[in-house]
């Protein structure tokens, strides 16, 4: 069963965000997500500079059998995008809380969250 | 409809598979990862499940007679010990089913269909029967059929056989099959596939299936033989340009319009066969739109159903797409209007909103060396 980070919120729309510390969010997609989309062979990310808006699509997520929306969970200018997991979007599938990051935000607004029980509870991830 | 499961459900489910519905079937669609699966096939060897595929026995005096009239390819001069791909058309020349057809002997032919369209394809041969001297006997509920793809395929099935009999193995030519013992279960061994690998496919009882099955993963684990889903099997056809039924092959498309123009025995075959008049006239109008491979020049993947552009403007649609693990670019096919099918057309797949640069080029986009 696909993991769920203990320490980290969701969006419903599988993005996680970790929101500890003062700096800027970062914003990955869950294992649960990243596992059922399979192999993830190119990822879509927002431009630094640009907002993104919660609950809105700010890139696309394709893998080798489907694409997918890539939805904001917060509101905020992006200040970061990771260049690592655009080159080799493997990362994704292989460690999508780690190295498989995809976009930071400073936030003005938060979307609707869940913690890591809920998101669990309601996707048969394993905390 | 209820979900149907093949005598190698529980194996799928001991392998950790994910599950997709195929046809009506509850198949798998990945062991692990698909990529890996797909990569297992081009450099050592692949096991898979295609017992939802159909097999239907076709005996007796007039079988060849009959399976000329029912089919549109000319069966009855295949030579026994080997197969023949072929099409069943219904009158107005779209295409029900593509299939191959194994020739056993003057009066015993096997016709395997594909899976969702097995029951059809039983049915109308039984409906064309009438006036011939023949048995239709589906045997799909109670046949198994497994697929042993990639260069290491041969060296693995040898493993499992007698000495004597390798040669039925080793001799086997592409689209021949022989009778023999592998892993001690009597089974039709087949040098055919869906892979654009040298590869096998097995029918063998269901009853018997679960142990060939465990003993062919066991025999090929020194050869790095990894056991593939569904998904894997569509990106690898695709790749050696292989037309899928519901993708590229429909009752709406000829056999021209999707380039199996060859396949049907019109000049070959004297008497009549189903789908034989309208045929002959789509072929005399000429094709309005052909089946082309696509090359994508980005990293972007076109999908079916995406509009193809030429200058902004649709001419026609892609049918199937992905990125090729094999080639690493996006390849796609595509059903075009027959003025920009030349190789090396610049054309657009629509991808949601945004242009994306792709190249008509030769199919199959994938060739294995020899």
């Amino acid at each position: 069963m696909a993991k769920v980070a203990a320490e980290l919120k969701y969006s419903v729309e599988h993005e996680w965000i970790s929101t500890d510390g003062d700096g800027p969010s970062v914003i990955g997609v869950s294992a649960v997500a990243a596992e059922a989309l399979g192999d993830i062979v190119y990822v879509d990310l927002p431009e630094v500079g640009s907002t993104v808006t919660a609950g809105e699509t700010c890139g696309e997520i394709e893998s080798t059998k489907s694409v997918s929306d890539l939805y904001s969970p917060v509101t905020g200018e992006v200040t970061e995008i990771n260049d690592d997991a655009a080159a080799d979007p493997a990362l994704i599938n292989s460690d999508p809380y780690g190295a498989g990051w995809l976009f930071k935000v400073s936030v003005t607004e938060e979307g609707p969250l869940l913690s890591a029980q809920e998101y669990a509870e309601a996707n048969g991830g394993e905390l | 409809m209820t979900e149907k499961y093949t005598a190698l459900y529980e194996e799928h489910k001991k392998l950790g598979a994910s599950f997709t519905d195929f046809g009506g079937w509850q198949m798998p669609l990945k062991y692990s990862s698909e990529l890996a699966e797909h990569h297992a096939v081009r450099k050592a060897a692949g096991l898979f499940d295609l017992s939802h595929m159909g097999e239907v026995w076709v005996t007796g005096p007039e079988a060849g007679a009959f399976l000329d009239y029912a089919l549109v390819g000319k069966l009855s001069a295949v030579a026994d010990g080997k197969a023949k791909y072929s099409l069943i058309c219904n009158p107005d020349g779209g295409i029900i089913d593509d299939l191959i057809v194994y020739r056993f002997g003057d009066e015993k032919y096997l016709v395997v269909p594909n899976a969702g369209n097995a029951p059809i394809v039983a049915a109308a041969l039984a409906e064309r029967a009438a006036n011939f001297d023949v048995t239709v006997k589906d045997v799909s509920a109670e046949t198994s059929l497994v697929a042993v793809q990639g260069p290491q395929a041969e060296a693995i099935l040898l493993k499992l056989t007698d000495q004597a009999q390798h040669p039925l193995v080793t001799d086997l030519k592409y689209y021949a099959f022989n009778e023999l013992t592998i892993a001690g279960h009597d089974v039709i061994l087949a040098r055919t596939g869906y892979t654009g690998e040298d590869g096998f496919e097995l029918f063998i009882p269901n009853e018997a299936a679960a142990d060939l099955w465990a003993k062919v993963a066991e025999a090929g684990a020194e050869f790095g033989i990894v056991p593939c889903g569904l998904a894997s099997r569509d990106s690898l056809r695709l790749e050696a340009g292989m037309p899928l039924y519901g993708n590229e092959l429909s009752l709406e498309r000829s056999p021209f319009d999707a380039g199996l123009g060859p396949v049907v025995a019109l000049k070959s075959k004297e008497g009549d066969f189903v789908g034989r008049a309208a045929l002959e006239a789509v072929k005399e109008a000429g094709p309005k739109q052909k089946l082309v491979g696509l090359k994508g020049l980005g990293r972007r993947a076109g999908r079916g159903h995406y509009p193809v552009l030429k200058d902004g403007v649709q001419v026609g649609e892609v049918t199937s797409g992905q990125p090729s693990p094999t080639l690493g670019y996006p390849v796609a096919l595509a059903y075009v209007d027959i003025e920009h099918t030349e190789i090396g057309t610049a054309l657009d797949i629509d991808l949601r909103g945004k242009a994306e640069p792709f190249e008509v080029v030769a199919l199959p986009f994938y060739k294995r060396q020899k």
